[in-house]
């Protein structure tokens, strides 16, 4: 198989945009790759969406993209894995490059929320779970995080004090990155005091409601230097899934799909866990984020939260995780959020985020797709 | 745009405000609907007023008008025209104004009609009246702002839609005129924050859109125009007088002007009794018309969703203090209070009944 190299990255500031819709988001995600490159011509385009049929009524998203962004009458489709899209577009582009078939390959993820009221889009952020066995019986997709929550706290005996701890880093490293959504710092006590959203989750344990676009330039090892003097090289990467009826789990204090796609990714790349400077993982709650460590081999069962509390994967600790601010503070424009994080751990290892900026040589970013349902890890080096 | 100036100086003659007795804490409401307690609390809304069963926008506006006139000393009948700005009519079909006027003795020699611009309609009325007076059409004219606010039960809008009414007449500058509209300056656009359908029991809202792209930025727009016309600063304003969905909304738009709370609070009158949507910014007006003295300057900008904004500068004349205690002031139609719990506020609203009745 071909090489394949980060190019370009491009991406919108996160937030609540009423003057600005799911094509322009894009086109501005987009455009800002494109200038990376010299606005070289690219040949496909993958895009990472979840909710522009449920919430926007709008299908035939490659076509529409890349006619909008001026791409050309290009190869272009839209790749669904619920909040998981954009890992999963990621993955997919990599393989458009690696067949040898395109040389230089665009990906892109977008996400417009805001113009619905919540209620609409919690419905169809629902949608990731088991519509017949889930869904029907009235469960969100927060209640069955909740549960998740509960489980692991009471299995390893965690205080809510000591949970906290993520959302408080988060929204610290979050404060330094312009394209995040909630850029303020909080306390362990106003997450502690922060509205019930589905008992033992709070508010401040969850990703907020955000529009945001990304974009990846993804080129071949033929081409890349020409593009580039900076190409970062996708490494490794690797995916699975799960049941995604939640009942059929053996265990739901970690993710299997999170274990086999690592497993993976982390063969492909020759790297362990133990090399990787910098990670970007998937904490829509607070529980998810302390599981993906584990599941990722960064930690031991149950001992994250202790451990992030004594100053572990801090910056400037190895790996630093989520400097962005993660799902919980730079946001979570759902079938963005994965080309998101490739795009801000190709920065980390340029060492031109804009950010938190911790460098490093190895990077990881970890996607996932429903409740540990459908998971990307994708390994990127310098 | 228009001038900002009328072409004679149009004043208040008189004001009035009329306040339901009933209310009811948002703690109840919350309670009743499982919202946590920092709900409201972050509505900065303590309690709002219940309209009683026999009470609706007509038998409110007409409380307030009739305050109005006390204090304008003026003949009923020399009103020449009247008008209400409600989103809560009684009728779809059938005006109040001309219950109003027939219960106030002012038919038929009048102008009149019901306005609806969501909250801003009384608003509009104000305006048109300064352009009538000013064109020296009429003499005295009749603004009246009056809703029975509804909300869907569990909504959201529950914690804060009320029920008052201010009124006002206006007048030529002159010997009987409390304080003149210096200039206004209105901001209007096709923005659907906020809506009603045809026969549609409660509005509908779109949450977050109903903050930045419509209130702020209709207020904003509205205030800015009208200072950089008339050459004024916030500085040059001793109060501040701002639409008042809730109690937290006009203390933020204050702040994005460069007005500091002390010239909010004496006009924000929200956290006591709710939005009355017409009645908001006004009864705010009337409370700060009860407390200014000659001389000082305040800033009126009533919204409405849809939407609208109006930013008015108004000068306190000689003669206002004499005229506070003739009519019950808002302090004290805001303190004579009785509480009703969930049930009561249910069954005034009309939000049960009997069946089969």
């Amino acid at each position: 198989m071909v090489r394949v190299y980060v190019v370009g990255v491009g991406l919108t500031k996160i937030g609540r945009f009423f003057n600005k819709g799911l094509r322009e988001l894009f086109a501005e995600a987009a455009l800002k790759a494109l200038d990376e490159i010299g606005n070289e011509t690219v040949q496909a385009l993958v895009v990472g969406n979840m909710m522009s049929s449920s919430l926007g009524e709008q299908d035939n998203l490659g076509a529409l993209l890349a006619d909008y962004a001026g791409l050309g009458k290009i190869p272009a489709f839209k790749v669904e894995a619920a909040c998981g899209s954009g890992g999963v577009a990621v993955y997919t582009g990599y393989f458009l490059v690696a067949s040898g078939m395109f040389d230089v390959v665009m990906v892109g993820g977008v996400e417009k929320q805001t113009e619905y009221p919540t209620r609409i889009v919690s419905k169809a952020l629902a949608q990731a779970a088991d519509a017949e066995y889930e869904l029907f019986h009235g469960i969100s997709f927060t209640g069955l995080n909740a549960l998740v929550m509960r489980m692991y706290m009471n299995e390893y005996n965690i205080s809510r004090d000591e949970m906290s701890i993520w959302p408080v880093l988060m929204h610290k490293n979050a404060v330094k990155n312009p394209y995040a959504q909630l850029r303020f710092e909080i306390t362990k006590e106003q997450v502690a005091k922060s509205m019930v959203v589905a008992d033992p989750i709070r508010l401040l344990d969850s990703s907020p409601i955000g529009d945001g676009a990304a974009a990846l330039i993804l080129a071949s090892e033929k081409v890349a230097k020409k593009l580039t003097d900076t190409p970062v090289e996708i490494a490794g990467l690797g995916m699975a899934t799960d049941h995604i009826y939640v009942a059929y789990r053996e265990n739901l204090l970690s993710f299997e799909a999170t274990i086999l796609a690592a497993k993976k990714a982390y063969g492909m790349a020759r790297v362990e866990p133990k090399n990787v400077d910098v990670a970007e993982v998937h904490d829509a709650f607070t529980v998810l984020g302390f599981m993906n460590l584990e599941d990722l081999g960064f930690s031991e069962r149950g001992k994250t939260p202790k451990l992030m509390n004594e100053g572990r994967f801090w910056p400037g600790d190895k790996p630093a995780i989520n400097p962005s601010g993660g799902l919980k503070a730079r946001g979570h424009p759902v079938g963005a959020t994965g080309v998101y994080q490739v795009a801000e751990v190709v920065m980390q290892l340029r060492g031109d985020f804009p950010g938190v900026n911790v460098g490093g040589d190895i990077g990881l970013a970890q996607s996932i797709g429903g409740l540990g349902t459908t998971v990307t890890v994708i390994i990127l080096k310098r | 745009m228009k001038d900002v100036k009328p072409a004679r100086d149009v004043g208040i003659v008189g004001w009035g405000t009329y306040i339901p007795k009933f209310r009811i804490k948002c703690s109840k409401i919350g309670k009743t609907w499982g919202f946590p307690p920092e709900y409201h609390s972050g509505l900065i809304v303590l309690e709002k007023t219940v309209a009683n069963i026999d009470e609706d926008t007509i038998t409110m506006g007409w409380e307030a008008a009739k305050n109005a006139l006390v204090r304008a000393k003026i003949n009923p009948e020399e009103v020449e025209a009247i008008y209400v700005g409600t989103e809560s009519k009684p009728y779809a079909v059938k005006p109040s104004i001309t219950v109003i006027a027939e219960a106030l003795g002012i038919t038929p020699k009048i102008l009149g009609a019901d306005l609806e611009f969501a909250c801003r309609a009384a608003s509009e009325a104000l305006e048109a009246s300064i352009g009538l007076i000013s064109s020296g059409m009429i003499k005295y004219s009749l603004v009246i702002g009056s809703d029975t606010a509804q909300a869907s039960p569990g909504d959201v809008l529950e914690f804060t839609a009320s029920s008052g009414a201010a009124a006002f007449v206006l007048g030529s500058r002159g010997k009987n005129t409390v304080a003149y509209f210096e200039g206004s300056y209105s901001y209007i656009t096709d923005t659907p924050d906020f809506w009603r359908r045809q026969l549609a029991p409660y509005p509908m809202h779109g949450e977050q859109f109903t903050g930045d792209p419509a209130y702020f930025a209709h207020i904003v727009a509205a205030a800015k125009g009208l200072m950089e016309e008339l050459g004024l600063r916030p500085s040059d304003f001793d109060y501040a007088v701002f639409h008042q969905p809730n109690g937290r909304f006009p203390l933020k738009v204050g702040a994005k002007l460069g007005f500091p709370k002390e010239k909010i609070l004496p006009g924000l009158i929200t956290p006591m009794i709710g939005n009355t949507y017409n009645g908001s910014a006004l009864i705010g007006l009337c409370a700060v018309l009860e407390t200014a003295k000659p001389g000082q300057r305040i800033l009126l900008v009533p919204f409405g969703s849809g939407a609208g904004a109006d930013a008015y500068s108004i000068i306190v004349e000689e003669g206002i203090e004499e005229k506070v205690h003739l009519a019950p002031t808002v302090k004290e139609l805001v303190e004579d209070k009785i509480y009703v719990n969930y049930t009561h506020y249910a069954k005034f609203r009309g939000l049960i009944s009997k069946f089969g009745f």
